[in-house]
């Protein structure tokens, strides 16, 4: 079979129900409970009285003032009932913008707070959470996950509460009213219960299906619009739509049984309440002839049965949606499980103002379990010192500024500033002083000023410029149709990956870090681009600690310690004379990039 | 209604189900209106006189419509669901096919976000309006005109009197439509900006990492998250305000009816038959016609639905097949690239000047040629016109002679390879990735690319290796592995023409020129396009041209280059300036050679 294309699918098992899960998603309406209390309060009291009471009222008029028994009609008892009526239906329009008002306002509030713990949690997490999962996963459970549990806390919950008081309600009434009719009528539920819960187990299940299925479109289709260019370039348009054409069958297949199944639902329910109509007129017109009952109560029946059946229809629906809420819960759990991989210490304290020493003491590093990144490294650099780390890919370079920044946590030994151990700061203290300029820059949607203040949230507009000026990004800017004011953001092409590598350097320098890391990038740059940057990383890392992972020979050249990197160890190091006067890796390196030009 | 009749294709072959489904509604609903008159024949005919023979008879009746009814709607509902989705079916792959076909140009402004939600959310509007809206829409005029019809025999003064109440519900519904359109509007950009700022934050975790600024991030996200709240307790408002107060005008009319019915009764001349049915009906007809403002709504936004999808479907397509569009012959292709006086500007980019300005390049079969320039210097358009990425706007662009504008875009493209700045891996094995547009690849090939492209050793290591699905979903690979992989499915088909457009940008210099060596190997005697802006990776071309703002400032070999002042011996002398010794040694012995050619 050919794997043209892979989408992972999420699995198509229905999950029992998990009682703990409800518990915890509940503990979250927790601080509303006095306003639930309330609005079922009002909602089962007045809501359902005056719902409740308008069959009785009106099996009243009947039988007691248009059509008593004795025949003569009571003008003024009908208006009286007429009048308690209106007073019903108005107490009936209150209750019920009181209860849609507040169930939406508490609901809307449930799904704000979760929705604030999770982000607030995902910003605690640590580089290695981020690491294994793509965006997109992430931007579903806080965006499509927490508001597939919005129709729950809005309407479900309170609805359900409603609805069950609703039956309970008629179920009661019907007894009182008529208790054989009642009874009788009883006996339908659970011919009701059965089948709509074995159909709608089956409707479900097929739309499980159809998500899954559409899923995989979605997936298709953000990739093959992303990709577009690379399969008009190999001509595979055919090829796709033959794919895509496979893809949609199928969905389609699945959607029509699903549709289907889910059209017979309503029929499937008229029908079974054809036994309790049949019951109803025959038994009732019954009754009526044996002058046990009369026409007012029969009529008052008719509409207490045909309110009878939506609720149950509604709580059916209700469950449905509950387990479909469950799966999404769980997703938003397993988020809120994670640990950060960098704990703060409980009494962690602030970092002081630091000089900028740094040492490594026998550190020993691994993304995975078995493949060390770093292997017993000990590095001792003196403030103000700028250290270049060289190496081929996979050598460890980034590693060891990633464990400085303490984006991970080392396996073995102490990464130090100044003395202190990093773990035992905090990571806002530690971080706040030391500045990274990342390989991509990246880019947040705003005004350039906004993002170069993104390193010093309270810059005057005047330091921003100061510091555009010394990385000589300020002539650019001035260039730009509303200089520093000129709107951008992460996907629009207008600035240069040059241009946004002067940007990040305006970042770092306004944020005026001890320690600067820079990830140099090795992305293609125009030559007038380059020329600034130059010139503007001088000035960046004066009177600095600073780590270049580095990639060009002029930025290598001038550091004042030079560390070669091989698979996770510290091969040689000194400064660019000393490393060429001896053979190994570093000359190597160096002759390499020559011999390239003349080769 | 013109929307709908323009999409007409893509139902109407279905218009069976469309009559099942307007047809089993319509029935559906007259049905239920028999209900209530049985109810008045059972009070009037047979509990009141005490004549109950016919009691059973009767029961059976209500019960077999009851069948009916559900038959019907059964028909309904099966058929609307079947139309709504073979039309999704059809517009999904025609919107598909139309996306394969549109060119670059069309992608260069278009964004990934909004084509998505075109082709899920707006074919979805689709699907409901025409499987299920349409028919509803109608049944509520159908359902006004029965009711109301029936009751008015019954008794056309009291259903005068109701009738009253419709303007003022009719009213009421339109009002709620109104008040909660914009609402509505403001949820979907409330959502918009929501996923827009959680996206931002998670693409950017390390930049804000970095500079610890979570606390300001989870401040820029609550804003959001509040606003979000906020219009969703809007739309609760309006519905809080509307919904109650259209139940209460309906049931209004009830008690109306009650009251005055009742008097009647009381009065002999209404049966409480009569009165029981009327009742009956009247709830009936209320109840779908506060859903009336729903039903508008949907119409409305179906309609915009259709106007997105039309939008798309009808664009045009800027590059395309000639109607004597020639088809290549494999073993004839040469790869001889010739551009004379050729010129382009971006046609949906008028504030740009134009990207490129009478370019010319003699590329012979086996020719190795270089670009070099700025941003916007015009290089990447001048090879994407080689591709009928985009089409030459002035000047004529041949291969082998024949102008490419006449040569059909597959077998054209399928004569070239193209290594992206950007490098995409699709959503599968890295064989797949690189075997893509040749599915019938063997092992060995495949492998001998990758080795080509200096990925062997990484893939290697991978758990999987070339088995690794990659992309979006799959295992994350860094810039430098993704342009090997690129290059790997390039070099796989052997083309006869190569373009590396900055394709080796993530990649360290050893890494670059072993690709280099590799290249020249498999591409001895076909022609290679390479834009790049390290002078190691253009040294060797057979002529490097130099771009700025579209025009050619210099061309020449490496040679020839050093030796002229220019932005070309400027990127040289940057980029070399550690080692002035070379750099000079360089140019004098390009210099010396130079003379000895001249005096020899």
């Amino acid at each position: 079979m050919s794997r043209q294309f892979v989408y992972q699918d999420d699995e198509l098992i229905e999950k029992p129900f998990n009682w703990k899960q409800i518990g915890r998603l509940f503990a979250f309406a927790k601080p509303y409970q006095t306003s639930i209390t309330r609005v079922v309060f009002v909602m089962t009291v007045f809501g359902m009285m005056s719902r409740l009471a308008i069959p009785f009222l009106m099996s009243m008029a009947i039988d007691r003032a248009i059509h008593p028994e004795d025949g003569k009609g009571s003008v003024s008892l009908l208006v009286t009932l007429v009048v308690i009526m209106l007073a019903m239906y108005g107490m009936r329009w209150w209750a019920q913008r009181y209860t849609i008002q507040q169930t939406n306002e508490i609901g809307q509030k449930v799904i704000f707070d979760l929705r604030a713990a999770l982000f607030k949690h995902i910003q605690s997490l640590s580089f290695r959470f981020f690491d294994k999962r793509p965006a997109g996963s992430v931007l579903v459970r806080v965006t499509n996950d927490v508001n597939s549990l919005q129709d729950m806390f809005t309407n479900g919950v309170i609805n359900s509460a409603i609805d069950i008081v609703q039956l309970v309600g008629i179920t009661i009434i019907l007894l009182v009213m008529e208790p054989k009719l009642g009874i009788a009528i009883m006996i339908t539920v659970p011919v009701m219960f059965l089948v709509s819960s074995a159909l709608r187990k089956k409707i479900r299940m097929a739309w499980q299906v159809v998500r899954i299925k559409q899923s995989r479109i979605n997936a298709h289709l953000n990739e093959s619009i992303q990709g577009i260019r690379v399969t008009q370039a190999f001509a595979q348009e055919k090829e796709n739509i033959g794919f895509f054409d496979r893809m949609n069958t199928s969905n389609i297949r699945s959607w029509n049984l699903a549709s289907a199944l889910n059209q017979l639902f309503g029929p499937v329910i008229e029908i079974t309440s054809a036994i309790g109509t049949l019951i109803l007129l025959l038994y009732g017109t019954y009754l009526i002839q044996s002058g046990v009952m009369t026409v007012g109560v029969l009529v008052a029946f008719i509409t207490y049965v045909g309110s009878f059946w939506e609720p149950i229809t509604r709580l059916g629906n209700m469950y449905s949606q509950l387990l479909i809420s469950m799966s999404s819960a769980e997703r938003i759990f397993e988020f809120m499980d994670e640990k950060p991989a960098v704990p703060e210490k409980e009494k962690a304290g602030k970092l002081p103002e630091l000089r900028g020493d740094v040492r490594l003491e026998n550190v020993t590093f691994g993304y995975e379990k078995d493949r060390p990144a770093l292997k017993g490294i000990d590095l001792d650099i003196k403030a103000g010192l700028s250290v270049a780390l060289v190496g081929h890919t996979g050598s460890g370079k980034s590693t060891i500024v990633n464990l400085l920044c303490r984006f991970y946590d080392t396996v073995e030994g102490r990464v130090l500033l100044d003395g202190i151990d990093v773990r035992d700061v905090t990571i806002e203290s530690l971080r706040s002083q030391i500045g990274i300029v990342l390989q991509d820059t990246f880019i947040f949607s705003g005004s350039i000023r906004d993002n170069i203040r993104y390193g010093r949230p309270g810059a005057s507009d005047a330091d921003v410029e100061a510091a555009a000026r010394s990385v000589r990004a300020h002539d650019f800017i001035a260039d730009l149709p509303n200089g520093y004011d000129t709107e951008v953001e992460e996907r629009g092409n207008a600035l240069s990956v040059g241009q946004r590598q002067l940007l990040s350097f305006a970042r770092a320098l306004l944020a005026n870090p001890r320690i600067l890391v820079l990830d140099e990038a090795t992305a293609s740059i125009d030559t007038e681009t380059e020329l600034r940057i130059q010139e503007a990383l001088a000035t960046l890392l004066q009177g600095r600690t600073s780590f270049i992972v580095a990639h060009r020979l002029s930025t290598i050249r001038h550091a004042d310690r030079i560390v070669v990197l091989d698979h996770g160890e510290i091969v040689d190091q000194g400064n660019h004379e000393e490393l060429m006067k001896r053979p190994g890796h570093y000359r190597n390196l160096v002759d390499a990039q020559y011999r390239f030009l003349s080769a | 209604m013109d929307i709908f009749r323009a999409l007409k294709s893509y139902y109407w072959q279905d218009k069976g189900f469309l009559w099942g489904s307007v047809v089993g509604l319509a029935i559906a609903t007259a049905l239920g209106l028999v209900y209530p008159l049985l109810l008045r024949t059972l009070i009037d005919d047979m509990i009141i006189p005490s004549e109950y023979s016919g009691v059973l008879g009767l029961s059976l009746a209500a019960v077999g419509i009851i069948f009916v009814k559900a038959g019907f709607q059964y028909v309904h509902g099966f058929s609307g669901g079947r139309l709504g989705n073979r039309l999704a079916y059809r517009l999904r792959n025609g919107c598909y096919e139309k996306l394969q076909q549109l060119s670059f140009s069309y992608y260069d402004t278009a964004r990934t976000g909004d084509l998505m939600s075109r082709l899920t959310a707006d074919i979805e509007g689709i699907r409901n309006f025409i499987g299920f809206g349409f028919a509803q829409l109608l049944n509520t005029a159908f359902l006004l005109l029965f009711g109301f019809t029936m009751m008015f025999f019954i008794d056309w003064k009291l259903t005068l009197m109701i009738l009253a109440i419709i303007p003022v519900l009719g009213f009421v519904a339109i009002r709620f439509e109104q008040n909660i359109h914009p609402v509505f509007r403001s949820i979907r950009s409330a959502v918009g900006r929501l996923t827009v700022r959680v996206q931002e934050n998670i693409t950017g975790v390390r930049t804000v990492k970095s500079f610890a600024r979570e606390p300001f991030e989870i401040n820029k996200f609550v804003k959001e998250n509040t606003d979000y709240r906020d219009n969703h307790l809007q739309l609760a408002g309006v519905w809080a305000k509307y919904f109650p107060m259209i139940e209460f005008i309906a049931n209004l009319s009830v008690a109306a009816l009650l009251l005055v019915g009742g008097w009647r009764v009381i009065d002999n001349t209404l049966t409480l038959g009569d009165l029981v049915a009327l009742t009956g009906m009247l709830g009936l007809i209320v109840a779908p016609l506060w859903t009336l403002g729903f039903q508008i709504n949907n119409y409305t936004q179906s309609k915009a639905s259709g106007e997105r999808l039309l939008e798309l479907l009808n664009q045009p397509i800027a590059v395309k097949n000639n109607s004597k569009a020639l088809v290549l012959d494999n073993n004839e292709v040469k790869g001889h690239i010739r551009y004379e006086d050729v010129s382009f500007r971006y046609t949906n980019r008028d504030d740009l000047p134009s990207a490129l300005l009478g370019f010319n390049l003699n590329a012979p079969a086996g020719s190795v040629i270089g670009f070099l320039g700025g941003t916007g210097s015009g290089k990447s358009t001048a090879v994407g016109l080689l591709l009928r990425t985009y089409d030459v706007g002035e000047g004529s662009l041949t291969l082998d002679g024949i102008d490419v504008r006449h040569i059909e875009l597959a077998s054209l493209r399928s004569q070239t390879a193209i290594v992206f700045q950007e490098s995409f891996l699709f959503s599968t094995t890295i064989k797949e990735n690189i075997s893509y547009g040749f599915p019938n690849a063997t092992s060995e090939e495949i492998e001998e690319a990758a080795r080509l492209a200096q990925a062997e050793g990484f893939i290697r290591e991978l758990p999987l290796g070339y088995d690794t699905i990659v992309g979006e979903r799959g295992m994350g690979l860094s810039g430098g592995q993704k342009q090997r992989i690129a290059i790997a499915r390039a070099l796989l088909s052997k083309p006869k023409i190569l373009i590396l457009d900055d394709a080796t940008s993530a990649l360290d210099m050893e890494t670059e020129h072993e690709i280099q060596m590799a290249i020249r190997q498999v591409m001895a005697g076909r022609t290679v396009f390479m834009i790049a802006h390290r002078i190691s990776t253009l040294r060797r071309a057979d002529e490097i041209v130099v771009l700025e703002r579209g025009h050619t400032i210099q061309r020449g070999t490496h040679d020839k280059l050093v030796r002229q002042p220019g932005l070309y011996r400027e990127t040289y002398r940057i980029q070399y300036a550690d080692r002035p010794e070379e750099l000079d040694a360089q140019v004098d012995a390009s210099t010396k050679a130079s003379e000895r050619r001249v005096t020899g």
